[in-house]
């Protein structure tokens, strides 16, 4: 059984490069706001609490197809005033910068969240430990909580990973030429929805797979030293 | 010092932004490319269609080049005020709501929304006679407006995403007729998928379709000029000739 | 001006942030329903148990919601025994579509976090309630899920804010919820900005409300003396 994909294929596969592109962008974005978000609610300073706060509620708060939108067509202002600073007046925000901006926000908030779960679930005994032991606080940050925390964190950053590649099909309302986008394409060509969105699932859980592979050796390697639990 | 920090700032933002101030002369004509036989896309990805034709012909005639960029139909006007591009080719209708938002050049072809229906079925467009019945149409479109405000809540309207997702409705059973542009229904109605169903009843409203740009903006005069032009020189006619057997001007 | 524009639509605004939250109750409480014996089984020791769960799980986080809904609405509408099946009302309706493409997708998520949490337990606590002549299934019930429900709150409440949002793409198969009912608006008077900003201070607003209400429930399973002991 071969499926006819009327000449779409190299589409699709340059498609499937765009949002591999794109995640790993967020991603990267993503992971700097979050722990950046953690920090801060986690500190000791009310107003670097009230401000990680804000950013992860404000951002959770509101769906990512909003985001897109908003970060598109409402930067506009804002990127000519920046334009006209560096001398370049017709500065426009990409369709790609506005997608990583957006998924980035979004990824970077939610793992706010994780990595502030990750934070609080280390024993108070540990960083007593370390402090016991004559340690400086980043130090301790960054011999002791930091390993830990992405042990605990991997999990959940792998589940916001796989939400955040499918999130990559929104940007295909702004017009970037992803999967999905190029899939819809290829409907309006050949008017063979059933085809075309399966083809296109299979090559998200084909990336899906990819990133679960990668994921379950990051965990192994994370998880050395540690019962298995039943 | 301080000339080069501006250049390492302008070097960091062309890596983020697509800068398009180097290239002066050239334009950039958004269209939506999900409306055949107006805008679409071939399988190289290259958008075809008779909006898309009309638009290289003017581009031609002005001199300058021209790039296609590709907008959701929902956010296209957003985005021509967005800057994304210079003007709007996409089979965009004339409405005193959307000359609130932009300007229109003259017409390069005149619209009318005609409904469809299977052919087995006997279809009349009065209040009564639709009533529970489900039309469909593209949100954002003519036919949309002109639905809500004949009918109001009277029907039941379903709006789409794409013309295309309304046929896939039709033909799935989902949707009792379908109000659209007369040409784009033409276009359907010949496909394998169309074969069983026809237009119904008179064209409901006739429009003018024009090239939208930005309020004040000067392209417009020009383009009213080119688009004179290739109506003159027969330009017009062969790329008409191209899609439809009859004059849709 | 924003004040003008959301005294006008209002009510249309509302309509369709009742459609979002019907949409988003129904999936989750459905979801959750159908991800117990999910991640259950996900969680055995005996691989034929675990492997059918595996692959539903894999195939919906897998795949993006938007391509599920579209399969779902359009794809199987192309086909005639779906259409001349018993089950064609309800497909036939882009609201049950949508309730059963997120009730499916969602499932897939709880299930993975009961999995977590029912592995999150401490071995000793199941081994204890072993030891005292608990059944296995009295196990289960009596200790394993309430233990495995305080563990699993938190993301269980992430993943209700998620499917609050993710209600959003039912726009896409004609439903007019917030998002819809926003861009049909948009469609009429082009202050694009403005009404997307309006639509995002209403998502806030609900999100807002059910993190606060889980924060109570929270509290009141006592969830924070159960973690970090």
């Amino acid at each position: 059984m071969t499926i006819d994909l009327y000449g779409f294929g190299p589409l699709l596969a340059a498609g499937a490069l765009m949002t591999v592109k794109l995640a790993l962008s967020a991603l990267c974005l993503g992971l700097v706001l979050g722990l950046l978000g953690a920090l801060a609610k986690t500190s000791p300073y009310k107003p670097f609490r009230w401000l990680g706060g804000t950013y992860s509620t404000l951002v959770r708060g509101v769906p990512e197809l909003l985001w897109v939108l908003l970060i598109y067509f409402g930067s506009v202002n804002a990127v000519r005033a920046l334009g006209e600073l560096i001398g370049m007046p017709d500065l426009t925000l990409s369709a790609f910068a506005a997608g990583v901006l957006a998924l980035g926000l979004c990824f970077g908030a939610y793992a706010t969240e994780v990595f502030r779960g990750a934070i609080l679930a280390i024993p108070k005994g540990h960083r007593e430990a370390g402090m016991a032991l004559g340690l400086s606080k980043p130090r301790i940050f960054t011999k002791l909580v930091l390993p830990q925390m992405w042990r605990i964190a991997l999990p959940g950053l792998g589940n916001l990973f796989m939400i955040l590649m499918k999130d990559t099909a929104l940007v295909s309302v702004i017009g970037l030429e992803e999967i999905m986008r190029q899939a819809q394409n290829a409907v309006t060509f050949t008017k063979q929805p059933f085809t075309f969105y399966m083809v296109a699932a299979v090559m998200y859980l084909g990336l899906t797979i990819l990133a679960m592979g990668t994921l379950y050796v990051l965990e192994r390697r994370a998880a050395r030293g540690f019962a298995r639990r039943t | 010092m301080q000339n080069y920090k501006k250049l390492l700032l302008a070097a960091a933002a062309t890596l983020v932004f697509s800068a398009n101030a180097l290239a002066v002369e050239k334009l950039k004509m958004g269209i939506e490319a999900a409306y055949p036989p107006f805008n679409n896309k071939d399988a190289s990805g290259t958008v075809v269609g008779f909006d898309k034709d009309i638009g290289e012909a003017l581009c031609a005639k002005m001199k300058v080049e021209c790039e296609v960029v590709t907008s959701d139909w929902d956010g296209i006007i957003p985005a021509l005020n967005a800057k994304k591009f210079d003007f709007l080719i996409s089979s965009l209708s004339v409405t005193d709501e959307r000359k609130q938002a932009v300007d229109f050049t003259d017409r390069y072809y005149s619209n009318m929304q005609q409904f469809i229906a299977p052919k087995n079925v006997d279809f009349k467009y009065d209040k009564a006679s639709l009533k529970g019945k489900t039309i469909g149409t593209q949100r954002a479109t003519q036919a949309a407006t002109w639905l809500e405000d004949t009918y109001g809540d009277d029907i039941s309207i379903k709006l789409y995403d794409t013309q295309e997702n309304a046929y896939l409705d039709l033909t799935s059973g989902r949707l009792d007729a379908i109000l659209a542009d007369k040409y784009a229904n033409y276009e359907w109605l010949k496909s394998k998928d169309g074969t069983d169903y026809e237009f119904k009843g008179e064209p409901v409203q006739k429009d003018e379709v024009a090239i939208a740009v930005r309020k004040g903006d000067p392209l417009r005069a020009k383009l009213n000029l080119a688009l004179k032009e290739i109506i003159e020189d027969g330009t017009y006619k062969k790329i008409n000739d191209k899609y439809f057997p009859f004059s849709i001007y | 001006m924003v004040w003008e524009l959301l005294l006008k639509w209002l009510p249309k605004l509302i309509q369709g942030a009742t459609l979002t939250l019907e949409l988003t109750a129904l999936s989750v409480i459905a979801g959750l329903i159908l991800a117990i014996p999910l991640g259950i089984a996900r969680s055995s020791k005996l691989w034929y148990v675990r492997s059918l769960p595996y692959g539903y799980i894999f195939f919906f986080r897998g795949t993006p919601l938007l391509i599920q809904l579209f399969l779902v609405y359009y794809g199987l509408g192309q086909f005639e025994v779906v259409r001349e099946s018993v089950l064609w009302p309800y497909l036939r309706s882009p609201f049950w579509c949508a309730v059963l493409t997120m009730t499916l997708h969602t499932a897939a998520y709880i299930a993975e976090i009961l999995r977590g949490a029912i592995q999150a337990i401490p071995p000793g606590e199941i081994e204890a309630a072993r030891a005292l002549g608990m059944s296995r299934f009295k196990t289960l019930v009596h200790i394993m899920l309430p233990r495995a429900a305080r563990i699993g709150l938190p993301a269980y409440s992430n993943e209700v804010i998620l499917m609050l949002k993710a209600s959003s793409l039912a726009s896409t198969v004609t439903l007019l919820e917030l998002t819809g009912m926003t861009r049909t608006i948009i469609a009429r008077n082009y202050q694009t900005v403005d009404m997307f900003l309006i639509a995002g201070v209403i998502y806030l607003v609900m999100s807002f409300v059910l993190i606060q209400g889980f924060k109570l429930l929270e509290r009141w399973l006592r969830v924070d003396a159960c973690q970090g002991r």
